[in-house]
């Protein structure tokens, strides 16, 4: 049934990537009378053509069409307008933007807006509570460092699916921390199921991003340019302000990166520490490919995500340009 | 030379890291307005003195006096010491210009006066027209200048120069070497250099301070550390030499290789063990059949101004510099004046044979 979905042209697509890499291995083999190095490149490329470029094109396709293959432009109308047709249809699936608490427009827009605003308070709360972590960990001095940063390393080893779910036994209504509570003779709380919860499972998970490029610029920083401003009269806090945290801004900015784009993406969070009272745009995206039906919707909806993302990113190179942070994105 | 008081003094300054001795028993003082070499070789503890005078490392035990005030626990920023640091440790975020003014906007001066300073050390050191240059967009030499322009703005008492020259070429750092003595005689401030390079210290010392695996080995003028090593390690380390294990027979009289010379040195006792160093320089190549010693030409090297030889004796193999050449494997006689051989205690054993295993 999906694959009815998929245009004759992007079948197509995939058909002649595939010949066209054949094509090129039987070259370079014939050409080299044996094997190449760069032989070993055409699997990523055939990689990155079928399971990116070929997606994007798909992606691109669905969201300027409308179900019969159709050009239009309706599927970004439904994104602020509150009266269009699909959203009407939306609604009645669930998707009331009442139940966010501000109805200021569409449902899309909102949570648009909730999401930019979950991701900029992750951002936040994981720039203060990463920075001074990564700054003792990167400390000479002090001997707990690699301590700590194994400790930060450990839970990236499982996934984070998992890890979210283990919020859940902490927080929930017989959980652990509510187990403690009662045994105390303290009355349980609701913990769940509320924005906060999902702030706290979102900087759970992006701690690490922040912490590991900042510690990154930290301990690469010479530490004789610490010496030089406190030999030149600068004492510990103004050499912090003037010398460390200025050379560490690459970090920071690549830290910032890497927890907000994410971050404004983040589902399935939500959904699990947030129930069914709290949605971010990638909830929203997934639910309008799979509970509403709705690629072309969906489909435009990602398109609004990805040019949002590719602006910021633009933003932030400017202010880094060199990328010195260690930033993969 | 006229007595100036101390400004800097050590007292029993000793450092230990994680239970490893790396400075003993430092006891050391500094005058105004000298130009203080420690010299040594690498791990001999002359950086780690160089940082307890700076306040970035503590010592273990012992007291650092500055103009009479204990100052072992004064953090460096609270110290009338600046330092030029070995790698220059420029701040790459800052520009020329922002980078001599850190010390004076730290100390929040007025804009003009700050602008006034920076200039005049721009001008000190020849690079009136860098000052909006980003430093790393300039030359070794130039961030050199830099770093000392940087040190010297707070207008410090001492200027301490941890290997300030080791990353520039050799005629860089001849031009420098002047450079930094002239800038220091103008100024009239202390420096405490540190060098790993005798030639430089020779240069450009007031005194000499060699430094061996923590300890102080000898502390004196420049003339006196070259003519009157204390040890073999002194002698070897600052020049070349050839030192030769003989015999003290009496007050003025000396054993080695065989044969009896003439010399200037007393008060070791009848009999006594001694080393005794000669100079390169210091050796006549004579006619064979004349002078003191024997011996064979085993090789020549032309070394630019002098040839350098090295003659056997059967007991000993010197190292002769001289103008004129002989040629390999021919016979000379070597000579020596009393003046220029000179008797040192000899060092104790293991160390001869670590000096040894060093070559």
């Amino acid at each position: 049934m999906i694959s009815m979905r998929f245009p004759p042209w992007a079948i197509g697509a995939m058909i002649l990537g595939l010949a066209g890499f054949a094509v090129m291995v039987a070259a370079n083999v014939r050409q080299n009378r044996g094997v190449k190095r760069s032989l070993f490149a055409y699997p990523y490329s055939l990689w990155m053509v079928v399971f990116t470029i070929i997606p994007l094109l798909l992606i691109a396709y669905y969201a300027f069409t409308d179900r019969s293959g159709q050009f239009t432009l309706e599927n970004f109308r439904t994104f602020w307008d509150s009266n269009h047709e699909m959203n009407k249809q939306l609604a009645e699936l669930g998707f009331d933007p009442a139940a966010l608490g501000g109805a200021r427009g569409t449902v899309n827009v909102d949570t648009l807006v909730y999401s930019l605003w979950m991701a900029f308070l992750c951002t936040v709360i994981c720039l203060f509570l990463g920075y001074p972590a990564a700054l003792f960990m990167a400390d000479r001095q002090f001997r707990l460092g690699a301590t700590l940063v194994i400790l930060f390393i450990i839970p990236m080893w499982m996934n984070f699916l998992l890890r979210t779910i283990a919020w859940m036994s902490l927080l929930e209504d017989n959980g652990l921390i509510n187990s403690i509570l009662t045994a105390l003779g303290l009355p349980r709380m609701q913990l769940m199921y509320n924005s906060q919860a999902v702030l706290l499972g979102m900087v759970y998970n992006y701690l690490p991003f922040m912490v590991f490029p900042v510690y990154n610029a930290l301990s690469k920083q010479d530490y004789r340019l610490s010496e030089a401003a406190m030999d030149l009269g600068a004492s510990p806090i103004l050499t912090f302000w003037r010398v460390t945290m200025p050379l560490s801004l690459p970090g920071v900015i690549s830290g910032i990166t890497m927890v907000f784009m994410p971050s404004v993406t983040t589902f399935f969070i939500p959904r699990v520490l947030g129930g069914g009272n709290t949605e971010m745009f990638g909830d929203l995206i997934e639910r309008t490919f799979l509970s509403a039906d709705n690629w072309n919707v969906g489909s435009a909806l990602s398109l609004i995500m990805m040019v949002l993302i590719l602006m910021s990113l633009t933003l932030l190179r400017k202010v880094d340009p060199e990328g010195e942070g260690g930033s993969t994105i | 030379m006229a007595e100036r008081p101390q400004l800097i003094k050590l007292e029993d300054v000793s450092k230990q890291y994680d239970g490893a001795e790396v400075l003993s028993d430092i006891n050391l003082y500094i005058r105004k307005n000298e130009f203080v070499t420690l010299l040594g070789p690498s791990g001999c503890g002359k950086t780690t003195t160089l940082r307890i005078i700076g306040g970035f490392e503590h010592p273990t035990t012992g007291r650092v006096l500055f103009d009479g005030q204990d100052i072992t626990g004064l953090p460096p920023y609270k110290r009338r010491v600046n330092t030029v640091f070995q790698k220059y440790a420029l701040f790459p975020h800052l520009n020329v210009f922002e980078n001599i003014a850190f010390g004076l906007k730290v100390a929040k001066r007025p804009k003009d006066e700050i602008k006034a300073r920076v200039e005049k050390l721009l001008t000190l050191v020849n690079l009136k027209e860098y000052g909006r240059r980003s430093v790393e967009s300039l030359s070794g030499g130039q961030q050199q200048r830099i770093a000392i322009a940087r040190a010297l703005v707070n207008e410090p008492e001492v200027l301490l120069l941890d290997e300030p020259l080791g990353a520039l070429d050799l005629k860089l750092r001849q031009e420098m070497q002047l450079e930094l003595k002239r800038m220091q005689q103008r100024l009239g401030i202390t420096f405490i250099y540190v060098t790993h390079d005798q030639e430089e210290a020779l240069t450009m010392s007031d005194i000499i301070v060699v430094m061996r695996e923590g300890y102080i080995q000898q502390i004196g003028t420049p003339k006196d550390v070259y003519d009157e090593p204390k040890s073999a390690f002194v002698a070897n380390f600052v020049g070349e030499s050839n030192i030769i294990r003989g015999t003290m027979l009496k007050d003025f009289l000396v054993s080695f290789c065989g044969a009896e010379f003439q010399c200037v040195d007393k008060g070791f006792g009848r009999n006594v063990p001694v080393d005794v160093l000669i100079r390169p320089e210091d050796l006549q190549v004579v006619e064979e059949g004349q002078g003191m010693l024997k011996g064979t030409v085993r090789s020549v090297l032309f070394k630019g101004v002098h040839y350098e030889m090295i003659i056997d004796t059967g007991e000993f193999s010197f190292k002769v510099h001289a103008t004129t050449m002989q040629p390999e494997g021919a016979g000379v006689g070597l000579s020596v004046i009393p003046f220029n051989i000179h008797i040192m205690r000899p060092m104790p054993v293991e160390l001869v044979e670590e000096e040894e295993a060093g070559e």
